[in-house]
């Protein structure tokens, strides 16, 4: 190094730590001026992140023209993503969205961590709880009930759908109502997919996989996963072994098209008619109708055998990390209420969790042409109005991973039932 | 004797500044790169074996000192060991053929042809492509019912093979993703180590009636015995750290199966994702568990290349 060199290459350094200093120090200033929330006028960005299309984008465009400075922007990621990616943020204290959306199967890990959260009763968001669905409320507040840390967008009640056109290839009713006549309970419908099979309606099965079945199955019943104490009950529970069992009898009879759900082969499956019936949370409506864009008028809607029962719907919560908590709970407020989750449920299909909506004219009269007109409306009001609360426990995503996977085991031929299952009660014992 | 001092000073003062010139400025300039590698290298490796002695999870606000207990559960974890056995499998499946084509590629490649760097840009395209892109793509390649290989092997009579579902299907399956990547970069290497092989030698043992194959046996593959072992400890530290490929392969081809599972048997779960399940796609977090984990695979990574080493250097210890 020359002398020369040197001596221009101090003061560089040093400015360029002043720089350095300076940015950092400007970083801070904002930081504390965002935190005394927002001056009138100031523009405003809120984060929304989101698992897969929630059908909210129209509403963001109403929502601009009465708040002209707020700014939204919409993160989607995959749904196992999403959640994983949550808890890190949360963990890491950065990154997290000003509102985040968050699945049924994963509302209790995030409201046992009431400190990471806001709690929206300080924006006064504890008046909607009349709104809603009493056990939808619930599952969005802390555990002790002091705090509300998210609201409900839906609610999954069951329905099971059918392709029509595959149905009558196979000599089966066609009509919604003897469809549903056909299925009282699960031990009809793997009989009615026997008669499908013996059929042997060109490359169709009767249904996709196990997965989504089993977790309709469990959601039925009155306990599930997890006892209220939030134990884990996989073993002890007798509603969890039979649902085990009918899954596995579906496998075995050969019923399935052994197509795991969300997957790219499923999406095909959805394209080709790879499978005759699928378990229909009422957001599996969009999805179908996403999927199998040619296929309108051949899928139609009976209910689910079995009784009634919940799978999925979502919350949206406001982290504490975020800069506008305020401004995110008024958008909360905006977006579920009842209004907007009558419109999301005619765009998405995503059941709106505010049972006053259920006898609403316009809910109950509601079809869908891609779905032979079923009356999707009144459907999925029977459906949500009997549906029985069951309590989800902090770890209900891996505990159904585990016994996901044993079903996939017996899927793929690597094990009996029996073996399968004595794997997936020392995979859930290992859950902390 | 008040000004002579100062001169001395002076020049004391310049020839301290000479040494240290001499003496220090070389490891200020090698210096960014350790201090990188501290900060990403040797750190991360530290204070993962610091996680690993303890009870720790991302989500509890304290961590237990556990002493070696991670290890040990670890040693008895049964799935621990299936993704080692995955790791190696998957390993020898793709490094040893993807070697030996890579060899045959450059040997090919090492005389003159036209288009020559037409050729030599081709073999290096699969390398830039992303891995995400190869493996959706390879994964509807190797797709049950409306994939292509499928597809193919039914005009024999052949077909309908579940390639995920299986633990050899699957580990080909992502050899072959593997092989398709890294074979023509591998290729490039070895060719410009045969081009600083003498051409003379090739000429004589043409005189002597040696077939092409022999040259490469006999003369081109003893002279590029450094760079053959450079490749092999290269490409078994990469092997043994295989994610990306399995992890998207589960995903992609619908085995079912958690995201980090390697499908629903664990069938194609290597070691990377095994550490990648335990410390991220679980809801437990389990970073302690995690970190001892990928202890153990550094560990058996430096095994496996020692090993490798061993082995190919006594190969054919020919010319040099």
């Amino acid at each position: 190094m020359t002398p020369r060199i040197r001596r221009l290459g101090l003061p560089l350094l040093t400015a360029s730590l002043l720089a350095l200093a300076t940015a950092c120090g400007g970083g801070g200033g904002g930081e504390t001026a965002a935190q005394s929330s927002a001056k009138p006028g100031e523009k405003i960005k809120l984060t929304i992140g989101l698992f897969g299309d929630f059908g909210f984008k129209p509403l963001y465009e109403e929502y601009k023209k009465t708040h002209p400075n707020i700014e939204i922007v919409e993160n989607v990621t995959q749904f196992n993503d999403h959640h994983s990616n949550l808890v890190k943020r949360l963990a890491t204290n950065a990154g997290a969205g000003d509102i985040e959306a968050v699945e049924v199967g994963y509302i209790s890990t995030f409201t046992a961590q009431p400190g990471r959260f806001t709690d929206l009763k300080q924006f006064g968001l504890d008046q909607r709880q009349a709104d809603y669905l009493d056990w939808k409320w619930q599952q969005g507040m802390s555990k002790d009930g002091s705090q509300v840390l998210g609201l409900g967008t839906d609610v999954g009640g069951l329905a099971m759908c059918y392709r029509k056109d595959l149905f009558k290839k196979a000599g089966l009713p066609e009509k919604r109502d003897e469809v549903s006549a056909l299925w009282p309970t699960w031990e009809d419908y793997i009989a009615t997919g026997k008669k499908f099979a013996g059929a042997d309606v060109d490359g169709a099965k009767f249904t996709d996989s196990p997965g989504e079945l089993f977790r309709a199955m469990v959601n039925q019943a009155a306990t599930g996963l997890y006892d209220t104490q939030d134990n884990i009950i996989v073993e002890s529970n007798p509603e969890v072994k039979k649902a085990w069992d009918l899954s596995n009898q579906l496998t075995q009879e050969g019923l399935t098209a052994k197509l795991a759900a969300f997957s790219p082969p499923w999406n095909t499956g959805f394209a080709k008619g790879s499978f005759a019936t699928i378990i229909c949370p009422a957001w599996m409506t969009g999805f179908i109708q996403e999927q199998a864009k040619d296929a309108s008028g051949k899928w139609d809607i009976a209910t689910v055998p079995g009784g009634s029962g919940n799978s999925g719907g979502s919350h949206l919560m406001v982290p504490k990390q975020s800069k506008h908590p305020k401004e995110a709970a008024e958008l909360i407020n905006f977006l579920t209420s009842k209004e907007n989750q009558a419109k999301v449920f005619k765009e998405e299909g995503t059941f709106p969790s505010i049972p006053a909506l259920y006898e609403d004219p316009s809910i109950q009269n509601f079809t869908k042409p891609f779905f032979g007109d079923a009356p999707i409306g009144k459907i999925y009001s029977d459906a949500a109005k009997s549906l029985k609360p069951q309590h989800l426990g902090p770890k209900e995503g891996d505990v159904r991973v585990a016994i996901g996977n044993g079903l996939g085991r017996v899927e793929q031929g690597k094990q009996t039932p029996d073996e399968a299952w004595a794997q997936v009660l020392e995979d859930v014992k290992k859950i902390k | 004797m008040s000004t002579f001092p100062i001169a001395v000073t002076r020049r004391r003062r310049r020839s301290v500044r000479h040494t240290l010139d001499v003496r220090v400025s070389p490891y200020a300039y090698v210096a960014p790169f350790f201090l990188l590698f501290c900060a990403f290298g040797l750190f991360p490796l530290v204070y993962t074996a610091w996680v690993s002695l303890h009870e720790w999870t991302l989500l509890s606000e304290t961590q237990e000192f556990i002493g070696l207990d991670n290890f040990s559960t670890l040693l008895a974890d049964g799935y621990f060991w299936n993704a080692t056995f995955n790791t190696l499998s998957i390993g020898v499946l793709s490094t040893v053929p993807q070697l030996a084509l890579a060899i045959w590629l450059a040997h090919l490649l090492n005389r003159r042809l036209r288009f020559q760097t037409f050729f030599r840009v081709a073999l290096l395209l699969p390398n830039v492509t992303s891995v995400v892109a190869v493996v959706v793509i390879f994964s509807q390649l190797f797709g049950r019912d409306f994939g292509m290989i499928n597809w193919m092997l039914s005009w024999f009579g052949a077909g309908n093979i579940d390639w995920a579902a299986g633990t050899a299907t699957s580990h080909i399956a992502l050899s072959v993703m593997i092989m398709w990547r890294w074979t023509g970069y591998n290729a490039l290497i070895f060719l410009a180590a045969m081009q600083a092989v003498p051409r003379d030698l090739y000429e004589a043992a043409r005189l002597d009636g040696a077939s092409s194959f022999t040259q490469l046996r006999k003369i081109t593959i003893p002279m590029i015995r450094p760079t053959i072992i450079f490749v092999v400890i290269v490409s078994t530290i990469g092997a043994m750290q295989i994610i990306a490929e399995p992890m998207l392969f589960g995903q992609s081809t619908g085995s079912g199966g958690g995201i980090a599972s390697g499908g629903p048997d664990r069938q194609f779960q290597t070691l990377a994702l095994f550490v990648y399940e335990q410390g991220f796609a679980s809801g437990s977090f389990d970073f302690g568990y995690a970190s001892a984990a990928s202890w153990l695979m550094f560990v058996a990574v430096v095994i496996v290349a020692g090993i490798n080493f061993l082995i190919t250097r006594r190969v054919k210890g020919g010319l040099i």
